[in-house]
């Protein structure tokens, strides 16, 4: 599959110019409120008609403008989970899922199996219920199952854990998981968590005022976001736990990580997210330190911001960025080649 | 009661019947046009709709006779293509009634319209449904308590109306004879205001029970659905 998108829309003050491809796998659009991801994600859905510009789906367009050629919402199959999931409040559970799948039927392609899909999301108990008994997580779970259902080539997530509390995020973003590695679904979707993203994206768009600032894989574009903790992302495998201690040891490029510990499989791919204030520079190995984790690397840049500066390190590969003071840097005389080891006080999976 | 009053009652309940259900198809229509659509000549429609509230029912009555009497235009049409007469028969008390109780119809089923989150229905979209299929499948079940109330308040009108009906198809006992006319001939007979009680009685009776089985209609959908 793949999503071709170039487009501008003008509302009012605010312009937007989009212009990217996407890959298979998750794509994130990033970006502060307020920076145009929900009308692009609303103009791919058809919900908003584009001033000019094509949508293309796996080689057909939906929208071009100069062909005169806009595609309704409904003949597009383009699943949409909402930030406010929006089910329909006079139907249940089993009859909001199975709402798309009747107009779905007859288009062909994998019959999207029911059984499936209700295990995938963890939602066989709910399915007899009425939408407004459910929790905010049980509620966005069942829009995700009923987007899924009506088989869509793209499945469309605007913030879809934005009105959600920690525990809920963290209740549904191993489902999103799911999704991402067995549906086989190309999925779009907004966030502006850079851990969300971290753990989710395969391509990473940042929209910054209405245009894009970047587009690549996650690990390379996330540094760039403008988040304000730069941090880094690491891909790593879980290599075993610990039961004494409760920690989970991850083993990366980089190195070893030890994190409290995690649910996933021995063998299991994570994404530590790691913030540049949480990363200390030393010039030799610390010893006697209550920190677990300490990477070797190399300086490969040095950027100050302000009275601060952010410290680029290649370790063995993986970019690793340290926010130290001006003072820090000159002290340690840090500079391009010089090795270091990175202490690294706390790792992130969730949100930061 | 007599025969004459049990056939003035029969009569009332067709009329009022047939110009609810008649008009129920329309009137949603109209009232979703008023409530989710943007045209041209949208106040014009509004207006038009809303005329018989503030015209004089006698006036109302007499444009229909203009109409739809058997040389008016529209009248006439029907007669010679259709074989259909409205004028001085109970089908032409029927529509009397219906545009009587239109305006107060699309009043409540569109004000329960634009109550629909219109979010739902860009969401139906998305799943595929077409928007005939978005209306009929969330916009209706949606709005139907208002939809219930608006066919209920016409259907009151239809029972109590008198002005337009006795304008445009006069008071002929077995054919236009409603309820009002009825009570209205009896009270101007001597010796008629037992007649009249009898029949205030059963129209007090018709129209509690009316509204008592829309309230419980009302009830009976509100609890299967709370919206969220």
């Amino acid at each position: 599959m793949s999503l071709e998108i170039d487009v501008e829309h003008r509302r009012g003050a605010f312009h937007l110019t989009a212009r990217f491809a996407s890959q298979p796998g998750v794509t994130a659009l990033f970006g502060r409120s307020g920076s145009g991801k929900t009308t692009l994600v609303n103009i791919v859905a058809g919900l908003i008609r584009p001033d000019r510009g094509r949508v293309v789906v796996d080689g057909q367009a939906l929208v071009d403008t100069e062909r005169r050629l806009f595609v309704p919402k409904h003949r597009r199959r383009i699943g949409y989970v909402f930030q406010d999931s929006r089910l329909f409040p006079h139907l249940s559970v089993r009859q909001n899922l199975l709402y798309g799948r009747w107009f779905a039927r007859g288009d062909g392609g994998a019959s999207a199996d029911v059984g499936s899909v209700v295990e995938l999301l963890g939602i066989g108990r709910l399915l007899d219920r009425r939408p407004e008994s459910l929790s905010g997580g049980e509620k966005q779970r069942v829009a995700i199952g009923r987007a899924l259902l009506a088989r869509p080539r793209l499945l469309l997530m605007d913030e879809p854990l934005a009105s959600l509390d920690e525990a809920r995020r963290g209740e549904i973003l191993p489902y999103i998981e799911r999704l991402r590695d067995t549906a086989g679904v190309p999925i779009l979707y907004v966030s502006h968590s850079v851990a969300e993203v971290a753990r989710l994206a395969t391509t990473v768009v940042i929209l910054t005022e209405g245009k894009v600032a970047a587009v690549g894989p996650v690990a390379d574009i996330l540094p760039l976001a403008d988040t304000g903790d730069g941090g880094s992302v690491l891909e790593a495998v879980v290599a075993r736990h610990d039961d004494t201690f409760q920690l989970t040891t991850l083993s990366s490029p980089a190195g070893e990580l030890q994190v409290p510990r995690l649910a996933a499989a021995v063998g299991a791919p994570v994404r530590a997210y790691i913030r540049a204030r949480d990363v200390m520079l030393s010039l030799h190995p610390p010893q006697e330190i209550s920190a677990l984790n300490v990477l070797p690397g190399t300086v490969s840049q040095v950027a100050a911001i302000g009275p601060q500066a952010d410290v680029r390190l290649d370790c063995n590969g993986a970019m690793l960025t340290a926010r130290l003071t001006g003072k820090s840097v000159q002290r340690l005389a840090l500079r391009p080649g010089l090795a270091v080891y990175a202490v690294i006080k706390s790792v992130s999976f969730e949100r930061s | 009661m007599t025969a004459e009053e049990w056939t003035a009652v029969r009569l009332s309940l067709l009329i009022a019947v047939t110009a609810t259900s008649a008009s129920l198809p329309f009137g949603i229509a109209i009232a979703w046009l008023l409530a989710r659509g943007r045209f041209w000549g949208k106040g014009v429609l509004d207006t038009l709709v809303h005329l018989p509230l503030i015209l004089p029912p006698v006036v109302t009555g007499y444009l229909l006779l203009l109409l739809f009497g058997r040389r008016g235009p529209i009248g006439e049409f029907l007669d010679n293509v259709f074989g259909i007469v409205l004028a001085f028969r109970w089908t032409g008390a029927a529509l009397a009634c219906a545009v009587m109780g239109f305006p107060l119809m699309v009043r409540a089923i569109r004000l329960s319209i634009e109550a629909v989150d219109t979010r739902l229905e860009s969401a139906a979209g998305t799943l595929g449904a077409h928007p005939l299929w978005v209306f009929a499948t969330v916009t209706l079940p949606l709005c139907l308590p208002g939809v219930i109330a608006g066919a209920i308040l016409c259907f009151a009108k239809s029972m109590g109306e008198f002005g337009a009906t006795i304008t445009f198809v006069s008071n002929i006992p077995g054919e236009t004879q409603t309820l009002p006319s009825a009570i209205y001939t009896l009270i101007q007979v001597p010796g008629g205001d037992a007649g009249a009680m009898r029949l205030t009685l059963v129209s007090v009776l018709i129209s509690m029970t009316a509204l008592f089985g829309s309230e419980l209609l009302a009830r009976r959908i509100g609890a299967r659905r709370v919206a969220t």
